[in-house]
């Protein structure tokens, strides 16, 4: 189990620098993140872009901005558990809470602080009304153990790098592997895309271009797929496996569960200290909604400094705060 | 005065009337006429919160941009005349245009 001061959950920039605001107070923070890697939208989605609103920065990459945070905080010595969600936040008698990630990691703190941004990306589902009968039953919309493909009929579904990527690497471990594409060509890796079609033509894989997939069926699980061309004539194939692979959208995920006041995906917080209706758990950045709310990372500073003020008296309910200035004092690690 | 169209998910088509030489995206727009559009990156061709079906004018259209191309490519429920409101700069060539929204908001 890990112990801390203040889980944040989400490591992009807001996130990073409440590192920062509660170490100046002397609380140690543990960042969660769905994504393999910190930053956030910084890094997942534009690292290469220029920003041009952080104060004191004329302009600045995405990436760069997130190494500076990373360097700014680093003197605190932060704990980081990357490629995993936050499942389940409990409330313990004493007044703390447990947290629980998708790969069963535990985590005690006093005070949670939610810097989700966009909440957490997800898989985009193909419509089909039935599907979600199937997810687990022959559906999956990601890989991960490939030994459970071998000898099988997959189907995969989606024209981007991970469709193609995919089908090259179980086209030689599973018995049949079927690739469906709504388009006449693929906007993927062109290296990826030629192999694909090399392999098609040698018949290791099935190669459905301008086709969608219409229905699904099966008795208790994943049978067959209709899959339906240009020319609208429906072909029904038997498959074990379908794996759709349309990209990830952001969605708020496991949150929602949790009892908090939301208003349409966004985290309802007061203007004093970004708290929730919960006691002890903080929304900071564009996760967060008030009157005037304005999704931009310098607010998202601000409010995790002013957050961190009131998790002080959670995390140090005997002492009391007095403000520092960094000029006059420093940066005192610890 | 540009003039356009843009049919719900219930399926019922309004006219929506925008200044000409306004600053915006159709998503601003869309967004403004309280359609109920998450538009949850803000603008950035990455969620597809946004995504539409041009149903009238799309050939009539600004280009693509290439990040809209790509993620439209990866969108399950596209069509060949799919496009990202976020992505459409609102100019006199949207004018007669009929927007159908595509993604659903879930609350």
């Amino acid at each position: 189990m890990i112990k801390t001061d203040i889980c944040i959950i989400g490591a992009g920039p807001v996130g990073l620098f409440a590192v920062f605001e509660a170490g100046l107070l002397k609380m140690r923070c543990h960042l969660v993140d769905s994504l393999p890697a910190i930053g956030g939208q910084l890094s997942e989605i534009y690292p290469k872009k220029p920003i041009y609103d952080i104060p004191g920065f004329p302009s600045i990459l995405a990436h760069e901005l997130v190494d500076n945070l990373k360097k700014q905080i680093d003197p605190f010595n932060p704990t980081f558990t990357l490629g995993e969600r936050v499942e389940g936040l409990r409330k313990l008698d004493d007044g703390s809470f447990e947290l629980t990630t998708s790969d069963k990691t535990i985590i005690h703190c006093k005070v949670v602080a939610i810097a989700a941004g966009l909440g957490c990306f997800e898989p985009r589902r193909p419509e089909l009304p039935n599907i979600i009968n199937y997810e687990g039953k022959g559906v999956s919309y990601m890989i991960k153990d490939p030994e459970t493909f071998r000898d099988k009929k997959i189907v995969i579904a989606g024209g981007g790098d991970s469709a193609l990527d995919w089908s090259i690497f179980l086209s030689d471990l599973a018995k049949e592997v079927t690739l469906v594409h709504r388009n006449e060509s693929f906007r993927g890796a062109p290296d990826s895309a030629e192999k694909v079609v090399e392999l098609a033509k040698e018949g290791k894989i099935n190669l459905l271009l301008s086709a969608n997939l219409t229905a699904i069926k099966g008795d208790g699980k994943l049978e067959a797929i209709t899959i339906t061309g240009k020319d609208k004539k429906a072909t029904e194939l038997e498959a074990d496996y379908l794996i759709p692979l349309f990209g990830l959208s952001p969605k708020l995920g496991p949150i929602a569960e949790w009892g908090l006041n939301l208003d349409k995906n966004a985290i309802e917080v007061n203007t004093f200290d970004y708290a929730t209706n919960i006691p002890g758990v903080f929304a900071i950045g564009d996760i967060n909604t008030y009157p005037g709310k304005l999704k931009l990372i310098l607010c998202g500073f601000h409010e995790a400094a002013l957050m961190a003020q009131s998790a002080f008296a959670f995390v140090y309910p005997n002492q009391k705060l007095s403000f520092k200035y960094t000029t006059v004092n420093g940066v005192n690690a610890f | 005065m540009i003039s356009f169209e843009v049919e719900d998910l219930q399926g019922e088509v309004k006219t929506v009337e925008v200044p000409e030489g306004i600053s915006l995206s159709l998503m601003e727009v869309l967004k403004a006429s309280e359609y109920p559009i998450a538009a949850t990156c803000g603008g950035m061709a990455l969620c597809a919160t946004c995504h539409v079906e041009v149903v009238k004018g799309f050939d009539d259209l600004p280009a693509f941009t290439d990040p809209e191309l790509d993620m439209i490519d990866t969108l399950p429920n596209a069509t060949s005349e799919s496009r990202l409101a976020c992505q459409i700069h609102v100019s006199e060539k949207l004018n007669g245009a009929l927007f159908k929204l595509k993604e659903t908001v879930e609350e």
